[in-house]
C-alpha cells in the first residue's frame, strides 16, 4: 500500500482561529483591567473592547470535557477559545453582556472562573504515571487533589501578587520554575537488573550522563553491566531514562520534595531559581495529604506576610531565609545547604543577619 | 458499551471536591473503550503500588523519525502476558499548536472526533513543550491519526534530540505590552527548522521560546535554549488620562510603596509637577493637579514592574524588538542555568528583521550541531567553551550587556589585551 506523504506545515496559521476583534486590534492594544476574578478587560487604541473569561481545566480532557467547552464558546461566546501556558481555557467576547451568562455557563458546567491577577493558578504538571516512562509519581492526581484544596485561592485574586505552582515526577522537573513546586526526591540509589543492561543500555552513554561520575562499567556474574558507586550517588535518577534497567523509583525510597521561590518574569528583580526548602515527604497517592499541608502552609504564610506585589521570591529576599523557615515551620537540615558546583555563591558572604 | 470497569478506589477518591477531574473525564471514556477500561486498570495498579509501568520503544509515522512518544506497558502477569491487554499500547501524537494557542470552537471539536475515532479520546491542552498531547493509541491506529490531523492543518511537534515544539504567548492579539509580533516569529523561526524537528539529528533538544515584553509569560528565560523576549530602546510611553485615573483609584500610599519603590533602579521619582526634569530621555505624567511621574529612561532596565500596575498609563516605547538570550535550561546534567544575553536589542519591525531571527536561529543551531557533545544542551556547551568562544563561532561582538559583572578572578592569559583594544576602537571609529 503507498503511504501518504505528510504535509510539512508545522505551526499552523493561528489567524483563522482568532476572535475578530483580536484580529482587528492585533498590536494595537491599549490598557486592560479586570472587572472582576477570571475576567480580563482589554481596551484598545482604536476604542474597541474585549472580554475574557478565563476557566481552568483538568488539562488531561475526555472528548466530552472538549465538546462541552465547545458547546459554551458556541452558545454564551463567539466560539473562539484559547489556552494559558497553565492550561486554563480562554473565551473572549465583545460584548460586555455576554460576559455574566457566559460565567453562569461555565460554573454550572464545573469550570472554575479565575486564575486572573493575584490568584493561585491552575498547576503546570507533567504526565506521571498515566503516561511518563520514568515517573516517581502521577501528576495529575496531585494536582487535582492540590486544586481541590486551592479553589477558593483560584477563584478568588486575595494573594499578594500571582502564585505560580507546578508539579514534577522526577527531578528533570518538566514542570518548570515556579513560585512553589513540588518534586520528585529519590533517596536510594538505582537497583540494577544486571540482566537486562547489556541488551537496554548504552553504556559509555549512561556512564557520561552521571553528574557525579558515580557510574562504571563493570563485569557482574560474567555479563557486562554497569555498577555504582554509592557514596558517591546522590540518586538523582539521570541514568534511569538512558538504562530502564536502573530502575530508581521506590514505593518507599521516592520521596517529594518542595520548592519554593521560581520567578521568571523580569519584573523588579531579576527572574530566580527556585529553592528547596523541604524533602522527605511520603509519596502517598491518592490525595497526598502531606505535600499539600506543607504547600499550604508556606502559600497561607506568604499570604499573610508578604507585602502587596510581592512574588514568593520578593518576600523571602525581604524577610531572609531563616525567618522563612520560622514562620513557615520548616525544619532548616544540612541537605538545604548547596554543595553542587558554584555553591559559594549560595552561603552568606556577609555579615547581614536579622535577629 | 464497554466490558465492566476494574474496581479503582483510589481513583474514585479523585471524582470529589471542586476542581474538574480528570478521573470523571476518564470513566466517561471507559464507558465506551475497553482501550480506557484498561488504561484505569493500569492507572489504579500505579496508584496502588506507587509504580509507573510504561516503556518507551519505536513507533513513529511514515515520513518522520519523531513526534511520537511510545509507551508499552510493562505490567505483565508470570507468564509475560500484559495484565490489561487492552492498553498494553497507549502512544502519545505530539502536535504543534497555533501561535498563542488560539482555536475555534468547530476546530476543537474536529480534534475530538478524530481522537475519538482513532484514539483514546483523552487529549491535554497542553504538554509542557507546548504540545496538544493526543494522548493514547495503538500501535497501528497512529497513521490513520495522525493522517487526520495533518489533513486538518495540523503537525507533529518535536521529541528527542530535535529541535522542540515552541510556545508563544498571547502577544500582539491580546495585550498591551507586546513588544514584536509573537506569532509571526514563533512560525517563522519554527517553520524554517521543520526538517530538525521532524527528523531527530542534533546533540540534543533546542528549544525556543516567544514572549512579547519582559514579563516572560512562555517562561523562556529558564526553559529554552534562545529565548526572544520583546523589550523596547526609546522612551516608555504615558497616558495622562489613566495616570489620573490610576492615582485617583489608588492614592498616595500605593503610588509610592507599590510603583516608586519597587523600581528595582530608582529610576521612577514622584516629583510637583513644577519641578519635574524635561529631557531627550526623560519619560512625564501628571498623576494630580500637584504632582507627576518623572522617568529617567536612561536607567530604566525595562523589568515591566511600573508598567505591569499602572496599565496603559505607563506604557512601553515604540522602538520596540527583543533582546535574545540563549542557554537556559532545567537541572540535568550540570544545574540550572538561565538564557543570558546574547544580543541586548533586536529591532522587530520589517521583513528583514524576522529574516534577520531566523537567520541567528540557524546560526545558533548550526554551531549547536557542530560542537556540542552527545546529550549536551546549548547552555551546557557554552559553560564548557565559554561565552566568548561561542559568540566568535557564531559571529557576534561581546557587549558589556552580556554579564552580570565583569570576571571576579585573574586567571586569563590577556596577552593579547593591546590588539584586542585596537580592534574595538578601530570599529568604533569606522561607524
Amino acid at each position: 500500500m503507498a503511504q501518504r506523504t505528510p504535509i510539512e506545515s508545522g505551526v499552523p496559521d493561528n489567524k483563522p482561529y482568532m476572535h475578530p476583534t483580536m484580529l482587528k486590534n492585533y498590536g494595537n492594544w491599549r490598557y486592560h483591567d479586570r472587572p472582576r476574578p477570571g475576567v480580563l478587560h482589554h481596551v484598545s487604541h482604536s476604542g474597541d473592547e474585549i472580554w475574557t473569561v478565563r476557566a481552568g481545566t483538568q488539562r488531561q480532557m475526555d472528548v466530552y470535557t472538549i465538546r462541552k467547552l465547545c458547546d459554551i464558546g458556541d452558545t454564551f461566546a463567539d466560539g473562539h477559545v484559547r489556552f494559558t501556558i497553565r492550561s486554563n481555557i480562554e473565551f473572549m467576547v465583545a460584548d460586555e453582556k455576554k460576559v455574566a451568562p457566559l460565567i453562569e455557563a461555565l460554573s454550572s458546567n464545573g469550570f472554575p472562573v479565575g486564575g486572573t491577577g493575584n490568584s493561585v493558578s491552575m498547576i503546570a504538571h507533567t504526565q506521571g504515571w498515566l503516561h511518563c516512562d520514568i515517573p516517581g509519581t502521577d501528576a495529575s492526581g496531585a494536582v487535582k487533589a492540590l486544586m481541590d484544596d486551592l479553589y477558593e485561592e483560584f477563584i478568588k485574586e486575595d494573594m499578594p501578587n500571582r502564585v505560580h505552582l507546578s508539579t514534577s515526577c522526577c527531578e528533570i522537573n518538566c514542570g518548570g520554575q515556579a513560585d512553589i513546586a513540588i518534586i520528585v526526591q529519590h533517596t536510594k540509589p538505582p537497583k540494577i537488573n544486571h540482566d537486562l543492561v547489556a541488551n537496554a543500555c548504552e553504556r559509555p552513554a549512561v556512564v557520561a550522563r552521571c553528574p557525579v561520575a558515580a557510574i562504571r562499567p563493570a563485569l557482574v556474574n560474567g555479563k557486562p553491566s554497569l555498577e555504582i558507586d554509592e557514596k558517591k550517588c546522590m540518586c538523582c535518577g539521570a541514568c534511569y531514562p538512558p538504562c530502564p534497567p536502573m530502575q530508581i523509583n521506590d514505593p518507599e525510597y521516592t520521596k517529594l520534595a518542595i520548592w519554593v521561590g521560581g520567578k521568571n518574569s523580569n519584573a523588579r528583580s531579576k527572574p530566580t531559581f527556585m529553592k528547596m526548602v523541604a524533602s522527605g515527604i511520603p509519596n502517598n497517592p491518592p490525595r497526598w495529604p502531606e505535600v499539600s499541608a506543607i504547600v499550604k502552609k508556606i502559600l497561607y504564610t506568604y499570604k499573610e506576610d508578604a507585602r502587596s506585589w510581592e512574588r514568593v521570591s520578593d518576600w523571602v529576599e525581604r524577610i531572609g531565609w531563616p525567618r522563612f523557615f520560622e514562620k513557615c515551620d520548616l525544619p532548616f537540615t544540612k541537605y538545604l545547604i548547596d554543595d553542587w558546583r558554584g555553591s559559594r555563591a549560595s552561603l552568606n558572604a556577609s555579615t547581614h543577619i536579622r535577629f | 458499551m464497554a466490558k465492566p470497569q476494574h474496581p479503582t478506589p483510589m481513583l474514585d477518591e479523585l471524582e470529589s471536591g471542586p476542581w474538574p477531574s480528570f478521573v470523571t473525564g476518564l470513566k466517561r471514556l471507559a464507558n465506551d473503550k475497553d482501550y480506557m477500561v484498561d488504561l484505569m486498570g493500569q492507572l489504579e495498579t500505579s496508584y496502588r503500588t506507587r509504580k509507573g509501568y510504561w516503556k518507551g520503544g519505536t513507533v513513529g509515522v511514515f515520513g518522520y523519525g519523531g513526534g511520537v512518544i511510545p509507551r508499552f506497558t510493562e505490567l505483565k502477569d508470570e507468564k509475560g502476558a500484559p495484565v490489561f491487554p487492552d492498553a498494553a499500547e497507549f502512544h502519545t501524537l505530539r502536535v504543534q499548536p497555533p501561535a498563542g494557542m488560539h482555536y475555534n470552537t468547530a476546530v476543537l471539536r474536529k480534534m475530538a472526533d478524530i481522537w475519538e475515532e482513532h484514539g483514546s479520546g483523552l487529549i491535554a491542552f497542553h504538554g509542557q513543550s507546548g504540545d496538544i498531547m493526543f494522548q493514547g493509541a495503538k500501535t497501528n491506529k497512529v497513521q490513520d491519526a495522525f493522517d487526520a490531523l495533518n489533513e486538518l492543518g495540523f503537525d507533529l511537534g518535536g521529541a528527542g534530540p530535535a529541535v522542540r515544539t515552541s510556545m508563544s504567548c498571547v502577544g500582539a492579539s491580546r495585550c498591551e505590552q507586546s513588544c514584536y509580533d509573537e506569532s509571526r516569529a514563533h512560525r517563522q523561526v519554527l517553520n524554517n527548522f521543520l526538517d530538525d524537528i521532524h527528523r531527530p539529528a542534533l546533540p540534543y533538544k533546542f528549544k525556543f521560546k516567544f514572549s512579547g515584553c519582559p514579563n516572560d509569560c512562555m517562561n523562556s528565560i529558564q526553559r529554552s535554549d534562545m529565548a526572544v523576549i520583546g523589550t523596547w530602546r526609546d522612551n516608555m510611553r504615558t497616558d495622562e488620562g489613566l495616570a489620573r485615573k490610576w492615582f485617583a483609584k489608588h492614592g498616595m500610599n500605593e503610588l509610592v510603596n507599590d510603583v516608586i519603590a519597587r523600581c528595582p533602579t530608582k529610576t521612577i521619582l514622584l516629583k510637583e509637577i513644577k519641578d519635574v526634569a524635561t529631557g531627550p530621555k526623560i519619560s512625564s505624567v501628571a498623576i494630580s493637579d500637584t504632582h507627576a511621574l518623572e522617568i529617567d529612561n536612561s536607567n530604566c532596565v525595562r523589568c515591566m514592574h511600573c508598567v505591569n500596575v499602572m496599565t496603559g498609563a505607563l506604557a512601553k516605547g515604540v522602538d520596540t524588538g527583543a533582546s535574545i538570550l540563549i542557554g537556559g535550561k532545567r537541572t540535568l546534567k550540570i544545574g540550572d542555568l538561565m538564557g543570558t544575553v546574547i544580543v541586548p536589542f533586536m529591532p522587530l519591525k520589517t521583513d528583514e528583521d524576522y529574516d534577520a531571527l531566523v537567520e541567528l536561529g540557524q546560526k545558533v543551531i548550526d554551531f549547536f550541531a557542530e560542537n556540542a557533545l552527545e546529550h549536551e544542551r546549548t547552555g551546557e556547551m557554552i559553560e564548557r567553551i565559554g561565552l566568548v568562544n561561542f559568540l566568535e563561532g557564531i559571529g557576534i561582538d561581546i557587549d558589556a550587556n552580556m554579564v552580570a559583572t565583569p570576571r571576579t578572578n585573574p586567571y586569563v592569559r590577556a596577552d593579547g589585551w593591546d590588539d584586542e583594544v585596537a580592534r574595538i576602537n578601530a570599529k568604533k571609529q569606522a561607524a
